[in-house]
C-alpha cells in the first residue's frame, strides 16, 4: 500500500513537471509496464500523456495487490467475507474514472454438466457485478463472461482443485 | 494490399475448410453381451489378379462386433470362403457354431466405381435371408461396408443399423491456459476424422441439424460466447447469436428451422429462447430466476425439455412451446438430473443422474418416470442417443483423460472411444444420413 501510494505520488508529480526522463528513483522492478515514457525525442504532449497513464495503471496495481480472484462454494454465488475487501479495491478504482473497464470472468468446477456449469459460472459474475455497482460502480463498465468448466484455472479432480477453479477473475484490458 | 488480402484468405481457408486429422480414435468393447449371435462374415470375392481396393469384409465385421450384439466368427477358423450362397456348404459353418454367414463379391463397376454383391444366409436352417447389390466410388468403399453392416443388422435384430451415421465431438489438447480446442467430426466407427473448426478458445455444445448438414456450435473465439452454425461439406459459417451474456446450448427444431438456446441478456438471467433461424425472430420460452438451460425438443417439435434449478439442484422440467409459461416437472428422482435428451421415439429423456455422489447417465422413462442408471463412472457426461434408439454416446474420464464411450440402451453393451491424445468430450450423434436405407 505504501509503496503504491509512493509511486502514484512520484509519478503524478512527473506528470506535472512533464518531464521526459526516466524517474532514476524507482526501481524497474516497480515500473508499470504501460509507463511508456522515452527520453530519445518525441514531443512534450506525447511524453505528458505517458505520464498520465501510468498514475492510472499505479491506481490498478493498486487494487490488483488486493486481489484479483474472487473463490466460491460448491454450487454457490455468494461472495465470502474475506473476499468484500478485493470487491471494495476494485469499486474504488473503477470509481475514479468513468472510462475504467473490468470484465468479470465467472468459472465453475469440472463437476456436472457443461452447460449448467456456464450457468453456475455466470451467476458468480453476476453476484461479482451487483457487489460492484452497489459501491457506485455504473453498468457501461464492466462485462461479463462465463467460462463454466471449460477453462480451468488447474487441472485435477480433487476438492483442492476444484476450489481453485470455482471462481470470478477481475481483468482489465491492456 | 494484395500480399494482405491472400493472407486473410489463407486464414479463413485454414478455419473453414475441413482437414483431415491422423490422430485416431481407438475403440476397446469394455462388456459385450453374453449371448452375442455367432455370424460369419466370409471375406468378399474379388477376380482379379490384382489385390482386392478395400477389405468390406472386415468392416462389416468389426461393425457387428462393436454393436455387442454379434460375436463375428475369426477368419483364421474359417475352413472354407465361399462367394455364392450355392457354395456354403451348411454342414461347415454349424460345425464352427455360426448362426448366421454373410457371403459376398467385389467387381469393378465402371471407371473408379465398384460393385458388391451379397446374401445373408440363416445357417441352421440353410434359409437365404437377404441379398443386395451395392455401388460406390472407390472414396466410399468404407461407407458401402457400413452399409452392408446397416442391412445384416436391421435384417437380424428388427432395428434400423446407425454404422452409417457420424459424430461430433470436441477435442482439447494441451494444459490451461495453453488449451487447443478442436471441433471434430468423426464415422459412427471412429475413423475419417476431420476437422470443423479449431480455436484457442473454448468450443462447446456442437448440434447437429435435422438433416445431418451442418452443426450448432459455441464459439469463444471473440473471448465471449456466440453461437455459429456451419454447413459441413462448403465450410460456410454464420454467426446467429452473439447477444450479450450467455450464448449457449444450441438445439435444433424437428424441422431445422429454429435453435432453442439460452441466454442471459444484460440482466444475467438464464433462461430458454427460440431463434427463428431465417428471421432472427427471439421467443423466451422461461422465464424462472434460476438457472434455465440445455433444451431439447420433443419429435413432434411441440415441446421443449431443459434443465432448471429453481426448485434447488438441477432438475428436468417440460414446457409446450405454444404456453412457454407453465413449466412442468420431470424429474423426481435424485438430487441432480440435467443434460436431458430425447430417445427418437419420445418415451424416454436420457439424463446426466447423481447417482451417490458420482455423475452417471441414466434414462428416464417419461410414463413410468422410473430412472436406470446405465454407466458407472465417476464423471460422465453429455449424453446423446444413435438415431436408431439402440445406443448412447456419451463423454467419461479414463485415468485422468476425458474420452468418449458408448452404452447400450439396457446397459448391457459397453465400450470406450480414446483418443490418441488430449482430451475428447461433448460427443453427438448425427440422424441418419437421408438416402441410407439401401433398396432390396
Amino acid at each position: 500500500m505504501r509503496v503504491a501510494q509512493l509511486l502514484l505520488i512520484v509519478l503524478s508529480g512527473l506528470a506535472l513537471a512533464g518531464c521526459p526522463k526516466k524517474p532514476q528513483t524507482i526501481p524497474e522492478s516497480q515500473m508499470p509496464e504501460q509507463a511508456g515514457t522515452t527520453d530519445t525525442g518525441g514531443s512534450l504532449d506525447s511524453d505528458v500523456s505517458g505520464s498520465v497513464l501510468s498514475a492510472d495503471e499505479a491506481a490498478l496495481q493498486e487494487a490488483q495487490r488486493v486481489g484479483t480472484v474472487i473463490y466460491f462454494d460448491y454450487d454457490r454465488a455468494e461472495i465470502k467475507p474475506e473476499f468484500v475487501p478485493i470487491v471494495a479495491a476494485h469499486a474504488k478504482y473503477l470509481n475514479g474514472g468513468a472510462n475504467r473497464r473490468v470484465r468479470l470472468e465467472g468459472h465453475s468446477d469440472e463437476r456436472g454438466s457443461r452447460e449448467y456449469n456456464i450457468g453456475l459460472g455466470e451467476r458468480r459474475a453476476q453476484a461479482v457485478r451487483r457487489a460492484l455497482m452497489l459501491q457506485g460502480v455504473t453498468e457501461a463498465q464492466i462485462t461479463t463472461v462465463s467460462y463454466g468448466e471449460e477453462r480451468p484455472a488447474v487441472q485435477g479432480s480433487d476438492e483442492s482443485a476444484y476450489s481453485k477453479n470455482r471462481r470470478v477473475e477481475l481483468v482489465y484490458a491492456r | 494490399m494484395m500480399k494482405a488480402l491472400l493472407r486473410t484468405a489463407g486464414c479463413a481457408m485454414l478455419l473453414l475448410v475441413a482437414t483431415s486429422v491422423r490422430a485416431q480414435l481407438v475403440i476397446e468393447i469394455t462388456r459385450g453381451q453374453e449371448d452375442a449371435v455367432p455370424i460369419a462374415i466370409v471375406p468378399f470375392g474379388w477376380e482379379s489378379t490384382e489385390g482386392a481396393p478395400f477389405d468390406i469384409a472386415e468392416v462389416v465385421a468389426a461393425d457387428l462386433q462393436r454393436s455387442g450384439r454379434f460375436a463375428p466368427l475369426d477368419r483364421k477358423d474359417m475352413i472354407d470362403r465361399p462367394t455364392r450362397g450355392d457354395q456354403i456348404r451348411f454342414q461347415d459353418w454349424r460345425y464352427l457354431k455360426s448362426d448366421f454367414i454373410a457371403v459376398g463379391r467385389l467387381m469393378p463397376d465402371g471407371p473408379d466405381r465398384y460393385a458388391s454383391e451379397f446374401e445373408l444366409y440363416n445357417v441352421l436352417t440353410g434359409q437365404r435371408l437377404t441379398g443386395h447389390r451395392l455401388t460406390a466410388s472407390t472414396s466410399s468403399l468404407r461407407a458401402m461396408a457400413h452399409r452392408i453392416s446397416d442391412i445384416i443388422f436391421e435384417q437380424l435384430t428388427g432395428i434400423r443399423g446407425a454404422f452409417s451415421t457420424r459424430i461430433a465431438f470436441i477435442s482439447v489438447e494441451g494444459a490451461p491456459p495453453q488449451q487447443r480446442y478442436k471441433l471434430v467430426v468423426a464415422d459412427a466407427d471412429g475413423e475419417n476424422q476431420q476437422v470443423i473448426t479449431s480455436s484457442n478458445e473454448p468450443l462447446m455444445s456442437p448440434a447437429w441439424s435435422p438433416d445431418g448438414q451442418s452443426l450448432a456450435y459455441v464459439s469463444f473465439e471473440n473471448k465471449v460466447s456466440a453461437i455459429y452454425v456451419q454447413t459441413l461439406r462448403t465450410g460456410e459459417r454464420r454467426r446467429v447469436s452473439a447477444r450479450s451474456g450467455i450464448n449457449g446450448a444450441p438445439a435444433w427444431s424437428p424441422d431445422g428451422r429454429t435453435l432453442a438456446l439460452t441466454l442471459s441478456r444484460k440482466d444475467g438471467d438464464v433462461d430458454i429462447y427460440t431463434l427463428e433461424l431465417a428471421n432472427q425472430t427471439l421467443t423466451r420460452m422461461s422465464f424462472d430466476p434460476g438457472i434455465d438451460t440445455e433444451p431439447t425438443w420433443s419429435p413432434d417439435g411441440r415441446k421443449i425439455y431443459f434443465m432448471s434449478d429453481r426448485a434447488g439442484g438441477p432438475q428436468i422440467y417440460e414446457i409446450d412451446v405454444d404456453q412457454p409459461n407453465r413449466a412442468r416437472r420431470v424429474t423426481f428422482e435424485g438430487g441432480y438430473n440435467a443434460r436431458p435428451r430425447l430417445s427418437p421415439d419420445g418415451k424416454r429423456l436420457a439424463v446426466v443422474h447423481l447417482d451417490r455422489g458420482n455423475f452417471r447417465i441414466a434414462t428416464v422413462d417419461l410414463a413410468t418416470k422410473a430412472v436406470q442408471v446405465l454407466t458407472d463412472g465417476r464423471q460422465d457426461e453429455s449424453p446423446s442417443f444413435a438415431p436408431n434408439g439402440a445406443t448412447l454416446i456419451y463423454a467419461t474420464q479414463d485415468r485422468g483423460r476425458g474420452v468418449l464411450a458408448t452404452v447400450s440402451i439396457d446397459g448391457r453393451v459397453r465400450q470406450k472411444l480414446a483418443a490418441s491424445s488430449g482430451d475428447v468430450r461433448e460427443p453427438v450423434w448425427s440422424p441418419f444420413p437421408p438416402d441410407s436405407r439401401a433398396r432390396p
